[in-house]
């Protein structure tokens, strides 16, 4: 990244201790330069970059502390499990959950929701049974549940949104009745950015006895989530997004549910004991977590816990959300761009056309720039089926990012322009 | 790359203004072609006769570099026979996946290989093959391909194709 950092780019976030020049040199990624150009990284939503402080913490795990966990006696099986059961618990803490037996790891926020599809829907629902999704989901909020409806015949109902994007919560409470068994939806959508009032959608379920599962990949890294207040039965998130490594991710279930589910996969470690004629689960959250599961990522998990919750998501709340209200005003403000996604309530996500020019050619001309966005239908067909586009080039934001990085989006954006006027 | 090296003049032209665009009525042979991780979406439809390719065209939404591919594809074949379109249309799946550089080995692409730079573009790659592909697809009678699956040109699979 070049060295310089314009004033307003330093400008803070929030009160506070958010010092973005210090933050960017935490992320050892950010210094690159892409064709030349320095990087300016805006592909987030995907997946967001790692600090030195998870790197550190990974290397620390892999050659200071690492054996299998839950096994043997010697001391590295038992600071290795130290390190995976202790970063649980930071998890624990940092989505407020009541009890850290309510923290499963899983590989991802898809992992976690097909968990929640076999051992919780196919162990409770049936013929006619009905879930109730959006058109906001993600696809791994929708297939798991499709595949659900073709093997029990369950039916999905589908909440719509409007054209801002925001989900219609008449039509919402129209759609319950006494076969709805389970809500499964997403609180921040990754397509648009709109957040979703799940708070009131949780409460409108439970009033009808209906569980809630929250899909809360593109939530938990941009502000902070309590699982106690929102009362969701589920959540599911992802590590890599909230600036963790990949293959790990956590779903979140009241333990009341999780008791009474089936296991998702059997083998090593979700047993008490085995014969050839009977197997007895472990306790939950062990029952879910069969095999040597992905330990230095959850560490990391841990260690990325403690970095964000240092800078705090109110200041990472705060300063992607003048990100959005810059970069909204700079891109849609250029002629011949419209932007998808205007709800009121929106994470740093910039989901856009620039009219007569495929998203895929913004996106390859962008990455000369050095600028990174995703184009394509972000695993989110029905969203854009509900915009009648094919695809959308997608900025999203993270914390670490700058308003040079708007501007160099937007230089990008006008010689796109130029080259297919 | 330079995306001003793939996108260059000739490409950008026959995105604004692609040439034998539409659909022909009389249609003997034709086929769909779907990318669905880009949204590219066409249709060729051409006219046979005996084994030579009397006339073609080819409709659809698609970014620039499949349209331009596209265009400048009907173009080119009009006129030739089947095998020798077929030749080409190896020869342009060679090209863009990197395993036929132009400037060295002999071949019969001609104007065709303004899409050489596509290879460094692994993402893009498809965009270019997807008229070629359906072209392939109609000849064998096969009403719809896509390039995703067995037909992916970037597949593990792809070796035999």
């Amino acid at each position: 990244m070049s060295a310089v950092i314009s004033p307003k780019a330093l400008r803070p976030a929030a009160q506070g201790s958010f010092d973005l020049q210090r933050v960017r040199k935490d992320f050892p990624i950010l210094a690159l330069t892409v064709h030349g150009k320095p990087l300016a990284y805006l592909d987030n939503a995907a997946s967001a970059q790692m600090p030195r402080q998870v790197l550190d913490r990974l290397i620390q795990y892999q050659t200071r502390e690492h054996a299998n966990v839950h096994r043997a006696v010697h001391t590295l099986s038992e600071t290795a499990t130290a390190a995976y059961e202790g970063a649980r618990a930071k998890v624990q803490r940092f989505i407020n959950a009541r009890e850290e037996r309510e923290v499963v790891y899983t590989r991802g926020t898809t992992d976690a929701i097909n968990l929640v599809m076999h051992g919780y829907g196919r162990a409770f629902l049936g013929e006619g049974d009905e879930v109730i999704v959006s058109q906001l989901e993600h696809h791994s909020n929708i297939v798991p549940w499709q595949m659900l409806c073709g093997e029990k015949g369950c039916k999905l109902r589908v909440i719509p949104c409007d054209d801002r994007g925001v989900l219609l919560m008449d039509e919402y409470a129209r759609l319950f009745n006494d076969r709805t068994r389970l809500v499964a939806v997403t609180h921040v959508s990754n397509a648009l950015g709109t957040v979703n009032p799940m708070r009131e959608m949780i409460e409108l379920a439970h009033a009808h006895g209906v569980p809630v599962l929250v899909d809360g990949a593109q939530a938990v890294p941009h502000m902070r989530v309590d699982v106690q207040a929102l009362d969701c039965d589920f959540y599911c998130f992802s590590g890599h997004k909230m600036c963790g490594p990949t293959g790990i991710g956590i779903l979140y279930g009241k333990a009341e549910h999780l008791n009474r589910m089936q296991p998702y996969q059997g083998g090593g470690d979700m047993i008490l004991s085995v014969t050839f004629e009977k197997t007895t689960y472990n306790a939950i959250p062990y029952k879910f977590e069969a095999g040597t599961p992905p330990i230095a990522a959850a560490v990391g998990l841990g260690a990325t816990v403690d970095y964000l919750s240092a800078i705090g998501m109110e200041n990472i709340a705060a300063w992607e959300h003048e990100l959005l209200a810059y970069a909204t005003e700079q891109v849609g403000g250029l002629q011949g761009v419209r932007i998808f996604g205007t709800a009121p309530d929106k994470a740093a996500v910039l989901s856009f056309e620039v009219a007569g020019v495929h998203p895929h050619d913004v996106g390859t001309i962008l990455n000369e720039e050095g600028v990174a966005v995703r184009t394509g239908h972000h695993c989110a067909q029905p969203v854009m089926q509900r915009f009648g586009v094919p695809a959308t080039a997608r900025a999203s934001f993270s914390f670490y990012n700058t308003l040079d990085e708007v501007d160099q989006l937007v230089a990008g954006i006008r010689r796109v322009q130029k080259m297919f006027g | 790359m330079d995306s001003k090296q793939l996108y260059q003049e000739v490409i950008l032209d026959h995105n604004r203004k692609p040439r034998n665009w539409g659909k022909l009525e009389d249609a003997s042979h034709r086929a769909e072609g779907l990318n669905p991780l880009c949204g590219d979406h066409i249709w060729i439809t051409l006219k046979v006769d005996g084994d030579k390719v009397e006339s073609l065209a080819f409709e659809g939404q698609s970014c620039a570099i499949c349209k331009a591919s596209a265009s400048m594809m009907t173009t080119n074949v009009k006129g030739k026979t089947i095998p020798e379109i077929e030749q080409l249309i190896r020869e342009f799946r060679e090209m863009a996946t990197g395993k036929l550089d132009v400037a060295r080995a002999p071949n019969h692409l001609g104007r065709l290989s303004v899409f050489a730079g596509v290879k460094d573009l692994p993402a893009r790659v498809k965009c270019a093959i997807l008229p070629w592909h359906t072209l392939h697809a109609a000849f064998q009678r096969q009403a719809s391909t896509s390039t995703e699956g067995d037909a992916d040109p970037m597949s593990l699979n792809a070796e035999n194709r």
